[in-house]
Formats: structure tokens, sequence, C-alpha cells
């Protein structure tokens, strides 16, 4: 660390360069990652925020398993007496045009979630009353909220005009950039169902998928079999919402191109000062420094110049970034923030190590100048 | 001239050594067959025209070129059985190098020129520090010693590089051309200053120089001529 150290302050112009360049990437890293975790979360925080380690769906359905699959309460009910399920009931999924009061009121997209007002996937109220009151009362998401929705309003539904009634709120949640609204069941069916009039028996007995919680190590394979489903975990079932795979390979290749340019922008750097300073890293093997040590020396100056320029830009990213943050889709996660500092400083080491390397190749001999 | 007892085992040892550099039709044969024995604290003085070999005769001695044939013994060890690493390690324990032309590092002042030659070889202690001052002060580097290379001159940046070969007290001193850039009172002290240090650590000491005047200070003094010694 010596001579690195001093070759750092008396060259900091051509440094400072570099580190501007590595300063702004990570600025950018922060900015990507908080609309990669912002995008997922309008994506999948619904599905994220349920109390369950699978969800199953119709065997016959498939890719947007969310709209395509329908099951029938009765299937769950068969679930729940399966070996190694803890617990199981019917999940419904259905998004709908409302609007706020009646005709001529402000429109709204709601992802609406069915469930057992008294079962485990109806969610506590942030505010207001619980589902199990009213049989029209719905728990609306803190983005409808956002839209000017408040306790006790009403909207209007679908084509058939089903009358909700807000009683209560629930913390963030949406389902494909759609805020979500829960729902009892049976006023869920009813929406799905869409047509105005009585319920045909075989739609009041429908849900989208059985939601589950399994114990670790459960056949899901036979009990599939035998019901007709399909099982899938909670992760896998992210990739069956609207978009969001599409949308998440997009910013990983995004942010992944990003890192390979630092990478390559700070082993061209590297390989060029390397070369400038050829004469002086034979001068060392001259006075004896071994390879080791001059390596040493030099990784020593990439990571300092790395750390530096990332530590700084990932805090003005994270400035910039608190400005936007609630402002969907943008979320600052702590650590896909730390990911993507640690990414761009390892990434870029690499780059300089690869750049660094030269110094092997250099001959003490040509500390004595001219080409012997 | 007072020469060590005989019996002394010498530390810089060159039997047979031979040179050629360059290739083909080019070829330079830049040492002939060149014996020569340096005892600990004997001061050699090699002279000789331009281009008579004096600083591949360092190179050799200091491992940083291969002799094409020969031997060259160091502390005991022949530097051409030696893998690079094997000889890197052996320059830093045993060698100090002064070069024909100054060879500073230009992000290191004066004194950190000393204080690194001393880092690289894992012996920067407050004792090298207080040497690498002393150092300076016998070479009148005092005033400069914050000053980085671009701002000394070219006599300046010479007794720079000599205290630098000196700071470790090697026990093998390989000096090429020491006094080039310096006014005759300062090459005198100089040269003074490298047989004192000579005798001090007992260091076996080779100066190439053309300067005769400052000859008077070595112990012998041999002669290159197209690569021969005598
Ligand atoms: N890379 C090389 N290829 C071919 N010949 C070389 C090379 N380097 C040096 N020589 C030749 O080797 C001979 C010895 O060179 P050397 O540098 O040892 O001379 P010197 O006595 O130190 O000269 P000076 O007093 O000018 O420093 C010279 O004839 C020189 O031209
Ligand atoms: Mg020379």
């Amino acid at each position: 660390m010596f001579l690195a150290l001093r070759d750092l302050r008396v060259a900091r112009g051509r440094f400072a360069l570099i580190g501007a360049v590595v300063g702004m990437i990570a600025v950018l890293g922060v900015i990507l990652s908080g609309l990669a975790s912002g995008l997922a979360d309008s994506g999948i925080s619904a599905l994220r925020a349920l109390p369950v380690t699978h969800l199953a769906f119709d065997r016959s359905a498939s890719g947007e398993l969310f709209s395509r699959s329908t099951v029938t309460t009765d299937t769950a009910r068969r679930w729940a007496g399966e070996p190694g399920v803890r617990k199981a009931e019917p999940l419904g999924q259905q998004l709908v045009h409302a609007r706020l009061g009646g005709a001529g009121g402000k429109q709204l997209d709601l992802a609406v979630l069915g469930v057992r007002p008294d079962g485990f996937l109806a969610p506590p109220p942030l505010s207001g009353k619980p589902l199990s009151g009213d049989p029209n009362g719905v728990l609306v998401s803190e983005e409808i909220v956002k839209e000017g929705v408040r306790i006790g309003d009403h909207l209007t539904a679908g084509q058939a005009g089903t009358r909700l009634t807000v009683v209560g709120t629930i913390g963030r949640a949406s389902f494909g950039h759609i805020g979500v609204v829960y729902a009892p069941l049976p006023l869920w069916q009813r929406l799905h169902y869409g047509l105005p009039g009585a319920l045909p028996d075989a739609a009041a007995h429908q849900a989208t998928a059985v939601a589950l919680q399994l114990a670790p190590g459960t056949d899901t394979g036979a009990i599939d079999h035998r019901l007709g489903t399909r099982t899938v975990d909670k992760a896998g079932t992210y990739a069956a919402s609207p978009g969001y795979t599409a949308e998440s390979s997009t910013m990983t290749l995004i942010r992944g191109f990003l890192y390979a340019i630092s990478a390559l922008v700070v082993g061209s750097f590297f390989t060029v000062w390397t070369i400038q300073r050829r004469h002086e890293i034979a001068l060392l093997k001259a006075i004896g420094a071994a390879t080791g040590y001059i390596l040493r020396d030099a990784l020593t100056q990439a990571a300092v110049v790395l750390l530096a320029a990332t530590a700084a830009g990932t805090a003005v990213g994270l400035v910039l970034g608190g400005a936007l943050n609630g402002s969907a889709p943008f979320s600052l996660q702590a650590d896909q923030v730390t990911l993507a500092a640690v990414l761009l400083i390892v990434l870029g080491l690499a780059g300089a190590a690869v750049a660094i390397r030269r110094i092997t190749k250099v001959q003490a001999l040509s500390a004595l100048g001219g080409d012997r | 001239m007072n020469h060590p007892a005989p019996t002394k085992t010498p530390v810089l040892r060159l039997t047979g050594v031979t040179l050629h550099l360059g290739r083909d039709q080019q070829q330079v044969t830049a040492l002939d067959e060149v014996d020569l024995t340096v005892a600990p604290g004997e001061f050699v003085a090699v002279t000789g025209p331009s281009g008579s070999g004096k600083s591949s005769l360092l190179a050799v001695g200091g491992g940083l070129q291969s002799p094409t044939r020969g031997a060259v013994h160091v502390a005991g060890v022949d530097l051409t059985t030696l893998k690079e690493h094997q000889r890197t390690a052996h320059r830093r324990r045993h060698i100090g190098y002064v070069f024909q032309h100054a060879n500073l590092f230009t992000s290191l002042t004066a004194r950190e020129q000393l204080l690194l030659t001393a880092h690289v070889a894992g012996r920067l202690d407050a004792t090298t520090r207080r040497r690498a001052d002393d150092l300076l002060e016998a070479v009148g580097m005092t005033a400069r010693a914050g000053h980085r290379p671009d701002r000394l001159s070219g006599g300046e940046r010479q007794r720079v590089g000599i205290a630098r070969a000196l700071v470790l007290a090697p026990e093998v001193l390989l000096v090429d051309e020491p006094t080039s850039a310096l006014d005759r009172a300062r090459a005198r002290d100089i040269v003074g200053l490298l047989a004192e240090q000579t005798r001090l650590h007992r260091t076996a000491t080779v100066m190439v120089t053309h300067d005769h005047e400052i000859l008077d200070a070595a112990d012998r003094v041999l002669t290159l001529r197209d690569g021969r010694l005598s």
C-alpha cells in the first residue's frame, strides 16, 4: 500500500475521473435496484404477503395460471384432508373495473382476492372492520386508498354493477401492478361470474386456486394426481402473475449490462495505468519487490478507488432515490442496494485484476532503460 | 590501499561470465570471460570507456540480467541457478543497486524513496527511518527530503538514488556512475560516503565510473575494455 496510496494522491486527477465513472454507475445501480424492487412489489406484493407455502391450481391451466385456473371449493375441502396439509382454503383472483360511488364516479381497476372472511387468508385490517361482518364489505389496499377511496365509500364493480362497501384498509398490496381489494369469497364469486341475476350453482363453488400451508416434504405430486391439481410453491407463483417474468428478466439484463460495462471500463483504465507505470514496476522488481507485493499494492489501489467511488455513488443514489421512494413503482430495499454495491465492487475488482495481471510479465531489467 | 585478508569468503564472485546482447548480425559481446571476486568490506572501482560493458557487469552481478555463460555468486548462492522470483528475493535481501540514471519513483518524496525500499523488504521500522534520515543528511538532501523527483535537480536525484541503495546496509553494493551529475566537491563527498559505508557495514562494493579523480577512494581499480576485465 506504500506506493499505491501515494500514486493515488499524486495522480488524483486521473483517479478522480475513473472514480466519477464508477460513482455514476453506482448511482444508476441504486436507481435501477429501486425500480426493480418497486416493479416486483407492484407485481407480486399481494402474493408475497399471502400466509401460504403453496398454491394448487387447476391441472389443465398453464402459463398465466391466475387468469386461467379454476378450482372448486370442494377441491379445497379435499386438499384439507390430505396428509401433510396444515391448512387449505379456496382463493379467488379476479381483475375488475369499478367506479367510485355510482355511474360517473372515478374509474378504478381492482385486483380482487376472494377469501373466507373468517379463514386464515383474510388479512387483519389496519383500520376499519374485518371482512367477517358485511357480506358486501371489502378491505382495500393502500394503493386503492391513494386513488381517493375511503372507509364507508361504495364501489360499483363489473358489468353486473355489484356494489362493494369499503369496511377497512390494509397495507400495500398489489398484483400485476393493480391495487388489491380483499372480498369475502361469495362476493368474489359474483364478481367472477360477472352477470346480473342469481348465481348458477357451478359459479357459487368456484375459486382460482387452493391456498395451502404444507408441512415440509409433503408429497404434492401424489395429491395433485388424485385431485386433478397442479401445486406450485409460493415463489413459483410469482412467475405465473402477469408480466412478472418479463419485467424481472429485463431489469436483470439491464443491470447485468451495467455491471459488465463498469468492469470493462475499470479494466481498461487499469490496463492503461499499468502500461504507463511499466518502468516503475520494473524498478520495484529491481529493488527486490516480489510480484505478489506489487500485485497486492496495485489491487489495493483499485479497491480503494472502487470502494470510495461506490460508496459516494450509492450515497448520492440513496438521496435521489429517497426523493422517488413511494412514487410507484420504486422501492429501495437495503439488501438489494447492498447487493448492487457489492456487485459493482467485485466485478470492478475482477476487471482491474485482469488488467493488473500484466505486472507479472514486466522484467526487472527494464529498470535500466533501453531494451536489453 | 588496504587489501582485506585473503581468507575472507567473498560475497560477490563472477566466474567466466560472458554476456552476449542483441541477435544475429547485431550481436555484441558485452562481457567476455569476466572473473571478479569482491570480499566483504572491499571497495572495487571499475573504469572503462563508454560501451565497454560497465553497466552490463553490474546488471549481471545484481541478477537483473542472466549471463550467457558463467556463474555469479552472491552471498554464497549462484544467481544463475535461481528462478526469477528467487533472484528477486535474493536481491531484496543482499543487494543494493545505484542505477546509472537515478530511477526514482515519480510519486514519492526523496525520503519516501528510501522508505519504500525498506517497506519492500518488510523492514520499515523506527531504526530504518532514522537511518534514512541520517543518509539523506549525509548526501546533503535533508532540506529537500520532502520533495518529489520532478522538483529535484539531476544531481539531487542521483544523491537520493545513492542514499536509497544504502538504506538497508546491503552485503553487496553495485554502483553505476554515482558522480556523473555532481560537481567535484560533491563527488568527493559521495565517494567518501560510499567508502565509509563499505568499511562500516563490511559491504562488497563495486563502483563503475569513468571519473578518474575519484578512483583513489577504492581499494582496487580494474579496467573494462570491450567486455574484458583487467
Ligand atoms: N539491448 C542491447 N542489444 C544489443 N547491444 C546492447 C544492448 N544493450 C547494450 N548493448 C551494448 O552492450 C555494450 C555494453 O553496454 P553497457 O551499457 O554495459 O556499456 P557501459 O560501459 O555501461 O557504457 P556507458 O559508460 O556509456 O554507460 C555496448 O556496446 C552496448 O552498445
Ligand atoms: Mg553504463
